[in-house]
């Protein structure tokens, strides 16, 4: 499979995310700069984390109208998978990929930090290979994860199984100590309503390789990269 | 042709989302002899220097500007005005 990395002034977790494509899952991947605008060959896109625009205005305010923005919001209407990680996740929800916003932590604080993740939802092309009840240890690092949306739209997201990932702790409850922003029913992860876009503020690329302290995040790849097989293998058939 | 027109624009987070910078400087107003103060909103100030002196026609673009770009309808209210 190709991966495309999204490059924007100060991404700083680009690199991170191409070397877990490519060297830990063998496949190819490659950074595509944020004033490009195709993403021809490409079979899922990977928006990392980072502080793009410094931040300015708001977190992902300026990188959603980048050149490549038109490219990903073309490349999500036609059902192919994009997954943005910390800034990624903030990029989408500015651009609108993604219902909701994520403001400064609730404590003010940066947190730095390896966190639990339940996972709510397996039916979306980044969860189908979590085993069920599987609490999975990643890390956080962010000063804005607080993730929001009105009344409406959480219990839409709720409804829908829109939500795939809330921060728990070691037993796998959602309590309050558990949650490190403040987030909205303890939400780490969404995706949207056609289930191809999602975003999850903890870091899965920094959570594949023993040394890193975790391999749970492979757990999120190994289910972006079983649905693309799966993708692969059914079209050539329906296209027959 | 230059005027001293300016877009004033203030955006303020939306009283459902909460808002611990205001909580944080509404407890050191109280900490430095400020008692009684109400809840605090934190927020920003923009100016935008316009290069011509339409006002109407200026007036629904920043509109747009702020619904876009400037602020996020989702966690955000904004004002404005031109002067």
């Amino acid at each position: 499979m190709n991966f495309g990395v999204l490059q924007f002034p100060a991404s700083n977790c680009d690199q991170d995310a191409l070397h877990a494509v490519r060297d830990v899952f063998g496949h190819q991947g490659r950074l595509v700069w944020h004033k490009e605008d195709s993403l021809a060959g490409i079979d899922a896109v990977i928006i990392p984390g980072g502080f793009s625009y410094g931040d300015y205005l708001r977190t992902g305010a300026i990188a959603r109208f980048s050149p490549i923005m038109g490219a990903v919001q073309k490349f999500a209407a036609e059902g192919k998978p994009v997954l943005g990680i910390c800034n990624g996740f903030q990029i989408l929800c500015e651009a609108g990929l993604l219902p909701g916003a994520l403001v400064r932590n609730r404590s003010l604080q940066f947190r730095c930090e390896h966190v639990f993740l339940k996972t709510i939802s397996a039916n979306s092309p980044f969860s189908n290979r979590i085993p069920e009840g599987k609490i999975l240890r990643v890390p956080i690092a962010h000063g804005e994860g607080c993730y929001f949306a009105d009344d409406s739209t959480l219990d839409r997201l709720w409804k829908n199984g829109q939500i795939l990932w809330q921060y728990v702790n070691a037993r796998g409850d959602a309590t309050e100590e558990s949650n490190p922003n403040g987030s909205l029913s303890n939400i780490a992860g969404i995706c949207n309503e056609a289930r191809n876009v999602a975003g999850l503020m903890p870091h899965p690329e920094r959570a594949c390789e023993s040394i890193l302290g975790s391999e749970d995040g492979r757990l999120i790849f190994d289910s972006l990269i079983a649905w693309l097989e799966e993708k692969a293998r059914v079209r050539p058939a329906q296209a027959a | 042709m230059s005027s001293d027109m300016k877009a004033k624009i203030i955006v303020t987070p939306k009283k459902a989302v909460v808002d611990p910078q205001g909580k944080t400087v509404q407890s050191a107003l109280e900490h430095i002899g400020f008692q009684g103060v109400g809840a605090v909103h934190v927020g920003k100030y923009m100016e935008i220097e316009l290069p011509d002196g339409d006002a109407e026609g200026w007036r629904k673009k920043i509109d747009d500007a702020c619904h876009r770009l400037l602020s996020n309808p989702v966690i955000e209210d904004y004002q404005f005005k031109i002067e």
